[in-house]
C-alpha cells in the first residue's frame, strides 16, 4: 500500500488550486455553522491528516442509516467517500465480498490499530448465544467487540446502535442490545434517529475529520450540536401550539392550515433532534412539515411509547425558555382551546424535570 | 451424489465447497455456499439468511394504526413498501376506504421508490459486478466521450469531463486508500467492458449517487422525510391546501411544482443515462442471457399493484400485472387468492424454526414460529459455522410455496406475466430490448441478464407512470376534490371486536403481503411474506429448491476463489435480507428462551 496522503495533498494532486481548497474550507465551516475564522483551522487539518479509515459494520438493522447517509447534500456522500474518509468496509456498498471483504477488516485492524473509526449500524442480539445474527458464520457480537477493541472511536449510527430500536421493542425476542452495553473502554458517539438526518451523519464525520476530535457530547453521548434541543423548541408550528391552535384529526381544517399536531400524537415536545431546523433531504421538509406528528424516533424506547396517534399525556418541560410557558398558557386561556393541556403541562413541568434529560433548558435559561 | 429435485434441477454436492459470506452490496445478511465440479461449474447451491429480528412478535398487542411504522423498519432500502402493505391490510380488515387523492399520492410515493431503488440497485449494488473500476484508468477520455455521445444525448459527456473524472479516480487509486473499491475483483477475466465503457460507467456511478437523493424528495414532500416517510391508515398524512388560508402548511402549488420538476429530471436521468448504460453494458455480456435462469422459465408470480382508482385491488384495476405462471406454461396465467388457506404456505423443514409437523406448510393466517437454531451436520460449531448442512436446517428464512411450488418474484416475473398477458406497457419495451441486443429470443429473458434488464425497463416505466399519476392528482384537485384522508373509522371505538385482513404490494423486489388479525382493537397476530423470502427460500420437505439456489446451478466460474459470477446472479435478484427474515408465532408460544449475559 502506498503512503497515506493527506486530504490536502490528495485534492492538490487532483488539480484543485489552493485558492479553491481554501474556499472549500470556508464552505465547510459555514455548513457546520462555524464562525469564519474556523476555515483556517479546517484548512490546517485537511493539509496535515491522512484520510481516516472507517469500518462500517451492520448488525440487526434495516439499512435505513446507510440509505440516509447517501442522501447527504452537503457534503455529498460521494465527496465524503472519495475525499474525506477511507470507507474501507461497508457491506452495503463495498465491491469485495466473502473472504476478500473479511480480510479488509483484519488488515485495517493491524495497519491502523487505534486510528480507525468503527461505525456501527444496527445492534447485536445477545439471545441464543448471539446466533440470531451470524454474518460470516459467527455471532455479530463477537466480531463487533473485536473490531471495536482496536478502534480510535466508535460511532453508533441510528437508534438501533444507540438505543436498541425496533427489534429491541417489547418483548425484544432476540435480546437486541445497544452497542454501548457490549463495547467498553472506547469513546462512543451516538447519532440516534430512525434513521438520523443525512447531514447530521456527515456533519459528525466532517467534524471529526476536520478537528481531529469527537464533537462535544451530552450525558448520553449525543453530539450537542444536533441533539441538545427538542423538535418542539424550534418547530415552525410552535406559534400555533402556544396559541392553542391544533389539528384535531388528519385532513381537517386545522391540519390544512398547518396547525400544531400535538393532539394527533406529535412527539416533538419530548424529542431531541435537529429535524425542525436542519430538516430532511436538503431541507425539503420534515415529518411535521408534511402533516404527520413526530414519532420521536431518536429517543430511547420510542417504540414502546405508543400508541402513536394518542397525544402525549405528559411531557416534562415544554418551553425553550421559561416565559414561553406563561405566554402559551395565557394565549390558550384567551383562545379557549387546549386549556386543559396547557394547564396540566405547566403544572407537570413545574413538578418534575425529566430525570435523564441531557440539557436542562430551564436551568440554561435561568 | 447427484439427486434430481422435484422442480426439475440436478444437484451434486460432491465437488469442492465454496463459501461466500457475507454477500455484500445487498440489504442485510446473506450467505451463499456452492459446490463446483472439476470444471468449476456450480453443481449445488445453498442460500442461507443469517439474521432474525422478530418484528411480528413485537407487533402483538399494539395499536393496528401504528403497525405501518414498525413494519416499515423491516427495511430501509425499499422504504415504504411494508408500510403500504400494512395500511392496506388494516384498511382491508376494518373496511376503511381511502379518498382518490390518497390512492394517487400513495402511488406517487410507491413509484418514487421504484425509480430510486432500481436506479441505486443498478449503479451502486450491481454495476461493480460488470464494471471494472481500475480498467477505467486506461480509457481514452476522447473515445469515452464519443462512446457516450453515440448512445445518449446526456450533456455530461465531453472529453474534458471524462478526463477530469479519470484524473480524480487515478489520484484516488494512487493514494492507496481504495475505500469501498478495496480488495475487489479488478482485472478478473469475467470483466468484458472496454476501458472507455468502464470509465463512462464509473462516471455514471458517481452521477447516480448524486442524483438519487433528488428523486426521494418527492417522498419527503408527501411523507415528511426519506428514508422512512410517514403513512396513515385511512389515507395519507399530508393535507392539500392550494388556495386558502395557511396553504404553506400543506401540499400547495410550490410543493406540487417541486414534485413535477423532480419527476421530469428523474425521467431524463433514467432514459438518458440508466437505459443507455444498461443496453451498452448488456451488449458485452450477452452470454449472461443464457446463465442464471433458475425458476424464471417455469415458476413466476406477481400480486400486481398500483390501483388506478382507489379501493379496487382487482387485477383489471391494477397497473402492474397480477398472476402466476407454473410448470413453464406461458399460455396460462393463474389467479392468486391471498386469503385461501391452501394457496400460500410456509415450510420450516430447512429453516431454523420448529413446527408441530414439519412435513406440512402453514398459511400465514395459521402460521407458527418457534426459533430452533439446530445446525444439523454443519461443519464447525454453532458460533463458528464453516459450512452449513443443507440436508438439515440451514437458514433463518422460511420456505414459502404457492400451491406447493417454489416461485420467483420480482421485476422479471412482472415483465414476463405482463408480456404473456399482452399488456403493451410491458410487451413493447421487452421486444425493443431484445431487438436492440441483436435479436435475442424471448427465452433470453429467463436469465441473469433478463432480470437485470427487466429492472431497468421497469425503472423507466415507473418514472413515466409517476408523471401520469402526478397529472391525475392535479386533475382531481382541479375537479374540486382535495380530500386526503378518511378519518370516519380511525378511532378504535368504531371498530368491530375482531377483524382479519391482508394487504399486498408489488415491492421493487417482488410480491409482498401482510396478514393481520385484530382482536379487541389490538393486533393479535401479524404475518409478512416478502419477496426475498420467496427468492432466497431454502428447500422444502419435498426437496424443491428456491429461486437463488436454482439460478446459481450450472454457472461456470473462472476462479471459485473470486466469486464474481455468484455475485452477478444473486445481485440480479436485488436481495433484501432484513425483509426476508422475520417471523411470528401465531399460537402465542414462547418465542425463544434467551440467555441473559
Amino acid at each position: 500500500m502506498g503512503r497515506q496522503e493527506t486530504f490536502y495533498e490528495l485534492i492538490r494532486r487532483q488539480g484543485i488550486s489552493r485558492r479553491n481548497f481554501l474556499k472549500f474550507c470556508s464552505l465547510s465551516a459555514a455548513s457546520l455553522g462555524l464562525a469564519p475564522h474556523f476555515a483556517g483551522k479546517i484548512a490546517h487539518a485537511m493539509e496535515t491528516k491522512p484520510r481516516v479509515p472507517v469500518l462500517w459494520m451492520h448488525g440487526l438493522e434495516c439499512t435505513c442509516c446507510t440509505e440516509s447517509f447517501i442522501r447527504s447534500a452537503h457534503p455529498l456522500a460521494k465527496d465524503v467517500i472519495l475525499s474525506m474518509i477511507s470507507l474501507d468496509y461497508d457491506d452495503t456498498i463495498m465491491a469485495a465480498a466473502g473472504h476478500q471483504a473479511e480480510e479488509i477488516i483484519e488488515v485495517i485492524r493491524k495497519d491502523f490499530k487505534g486510528q480507525y473509526i468503527l461505525a456501527v449500524e444496527g445492534n447485536p442480539p445477545l439471545g441464543n448465544d448471539g446466533t440470531f445474527c451470524i454474518p460470516g458464520g459467527r455471532p455479530f457480537v463477537e466480531r463487533l467487540t473485536e473490531v471495536a477493541s482496536d478502534a480510535a472511536a466508535v460511532i453508533a449510527w441510528g437508534s438501533c446502535a444507540s438505543w436498541g430500536c425496533v427489534q429491541a421493542a417489547k418483548p425484544n425476542p432476540t435480546q437486541a442490545t445497544p452497542i454501548h452495553k457490549v463495547i467498553k473502554g472506547k469513546p462512543i458517539v451516538k447519532v440516534p434517529g430512525c434513521p438520523p438526518i443525512a447531514e447530521v451523519m456527515t456533519g459528525v464525520i466532517t467534524y471529526y475529520v476536520t478537528f481531529g476530535e469527537l464533537p462535544a457530547l451530552d450525558r448520553q453521548g449525543r453530539p450537542l450540536m444536533f441533539y441538545s434541543q427538542r423538535v418542539h423548541d424550534k418547530c415552525y408550528r410552535r406559534g400555533h401550539f402556544d396559541a392553542g391552535q391544533f389539528a384535531e384529526t388528519f385532513d381537517d381544517r386545522g391540519s390544512r392550515e398547518g396547525y400544531c399536531l400535538y393532539k394527533v400524537g406529535c412527539r416533538g415536545p419530548t424529542t431531541y433532534n435537529a429535524c425542525s431546523t436542519t430538516r430532511w433531504n436538503e431541507g425539503v421538509s420534515f415529518p411535521i412539515g408534511s402533516g404527520h406528528g413526530c414519532l420521536g424516533c431518536s429517543e430511547p424506547d420510542f417504540w414502546d411509547n405508543g400508541p402513536f396517534y394518542e397525544r402525549l399525556e405528559t411531557f416534562p418541560q415544554f418551553g425553550a425558555e421559561t416565559n414561553a410557558t406563561r405566554i402559551g398558557a395565557t394565549a390558550a386561556a384567551v383562545v379557549g382551546v387546549g386549556i386543559a393541556a396547557h394547564a396540566g403541562l405547566t403544572a407537570l413541568r413545574q413538578a418534575k424535570v425529566k430525570p435523564n434529560s441531557p440539557v436542562d433548558s430551564e436551568k440554561r435559561a435561568g | 451424489m447427484s439427486i434430481a429435485t422435484p422442480n426439475g434441477f440436478q444437484l451434486d454436492n460432491t465437488g469442492r465447497r465454496v463459501v461466500v459470506d457475507p454477500i455484500t452490496r445487498i440489504e442485510g445478511h446473506l450467505r451463499i455456499e456452492v459446490n463446483v465440479d472439476e470444471q468449476n461449474i456450480i453443481r449445488n447451491a445453498v442460500s442461507t439468511g443469517t439474521m432474525w429480528r422478530g418484528l411480528e412478535v413485537i407487533l402483538r398487542g399494539r395499536d393496528p394504526r401504528d403497525a405501518w411504522a414498525f413494519v416499515q423498519r423491516i427495511c430501509g432500502v425499499c422504504t415504504g413498501v411494508h408500510a403500504l402493505a400494512s395500511v392496506r391490510a388494516v384498511e382491508h380488515a376494518l373496511g376503511i376506504e381511502i379518498p382518490e387523492n390518497a390512492n394517487t399520492i400513495r402511488n406517487i410515493m410507491h413509484l418514487t421508490l421504484y425509480a430510486h431503488d432500481h436506479l441505486v440497485h443498478f449503479y451502486h449494488l450491481h454495476a461493480l459486478d460488470w464494471v471494472d473500476v481500475v480498467s477505467a484508468l486506461n480509457a481514452d477520455p476522447k473515445a469515452t466521450s464519443e462512446l457516450a455521445q453515440s448512445i445518449s444525448n446526456w450533456p455530461m459527456s465531453s472529453p474534458g469531463y471524462f478526463r477530469d473524472l479519470q484524473n480524480r479516480l487515478k489520484k484516488f487509486v494512487e493514494s492507496g486508500q481504495l475505500g469501498p473499491f478495496r480488495n475487489a475483483y479488478w482485472g478478473h477475466p469475467a470483466y468484458k467492458l472496454p476501458p472507455e465503457a468502464n470509465l463512462m460507467a464509473v462516471a455514471h456511478y458517481l452521477e447516480a449517487l448524486d442524483f438519487q437523493k433528488e428523486i426521494v424528495k418527492i417522498q419527503t414532500i408527501f411523507g415528511g422525510r426519506n428514508p422512512h416517510p410517514n403513512w396513515l391508515v385511512g389515507g395519507v398524512p399530508s393535507p392539500i391546501n392550494l388556495n386558502d388560508t395557511g396553504a404553506v402548511g400543506a401540499v400547495n402549488m410550490e410543493r406540487l411544482n417541486m414534485v413535477s420538476s423532480i419527476i421530469d429530471r428523474t425521467i431524463e436521468f433514467i432514459d438518458n443515462v440508466y437505459i443507455p448504460d444498461l443496453l451498452a453494458i448488456a451488449s458485452f455480456y450477452k452470454e449472461w442471457a443464457g446463465i442464471g435462469g433458475g425458476l424464471s422459465s417455469k415458476y413466476l408470480m406477481s400480486y400486481g399493484d398500483l390501483p388506478r382508482s382507489a379501493n379496487d385491488y382487482s387485477p383489471g384495476n391494477l397497473m402492474m400485472p397480477r398472476g402466476a405462471i407454473i410448470d413453464g406454461n406461458l399460455g396460462e396465467v393463474q389467479d392468486i387468492d391471498l386469503g385461501k388457506l391452501d394457496e400460500i404456505q410456509e415450510y420450516v423443514t430447512h429453516s431454523w424454526y420448529k413446527y408441530g409437523d414439519e412435513q406440512k406448510g402453514l398459511h400465514p393466517f395459521q402460521g407458527e414460529t418457534v426459533p430452533n437454531f439446530d445446525i444439523g451436520g454443519a461443519k464447525g460449531t454453532k458460533t463458528r459455522i464453516e459450512a452449513v448442512d443443507e440436508s438439515a436446517k440451514y437458514s433463518w428464512i422460511k420456505a414459502p410455496r404457492w400451491n406447493g411450488h417454489a416461485m420467483e418474484v420480482g421485476p422479471l416475473a412482472r415483465y414476463v406475466i405482463g408480456y404473456v398477458k399482452g399488456m403493451p406497457d410491458f410487451k413493447e419495451p421487452v421486444d425493443m430490448v431484445l431487438q436492440k441486443l441483436g435479436g435475442l429470443p424471448v427465452t433470453a429473458l429467463f436469465s441473469t441478464l433478463g432480470r437485470t434488464a427487466a429492472r431497468g425497463l421497469e425503472c423507466s416505466w415507473a418514472a413515466h407512470a409517476l408523471k401520469a399519476e402526478f397529472d391525475k392528482l392535479v386533475a382531481n384537485i382541479k375537479a374540486g376534490d382535495v380530500a386526503t384522508a378518511n378519518m370516519a373509522n380511525f378511532e378504535p371505538s368504531t371498530w368491530k371486536k375482531s377483524a382479519q385482513g391482508y394487504g399486498f404490494v408489488e415491492a421493487p423486489r417482488g410480491a409482498l403481503a401482510h396478514w393481520i388479525d385484530i382482536e379487541d382493537r389490538k393486533i393479535k397476530n401479524y404475518q409478512c411474506v416478502v419477496p426475498t423470502t420467496w427468492n432466497a427460500s431454502p428447500r422444502d420437505p419435498a426437496g424443491k429448491i428456491g429461486a437463488y439456489e436454482a439460478a446459481l446451478l450450472d454457472t461456470p466460474m473462472h476462479d471459485p476463489e473470486k466469486p464474481l459470477e455468484i455475485l452477478r446472479t444473486i445481485h440480479s435478484f436485488d436481495p433484501c435480507l432484513a425483509c426476508a427474515t422475520h417471523v411470528l408465532d401465531m399460537e402465542g408460544n414462547e418465542v425463544t428462551s434467551v440467555k441473559v449475559r
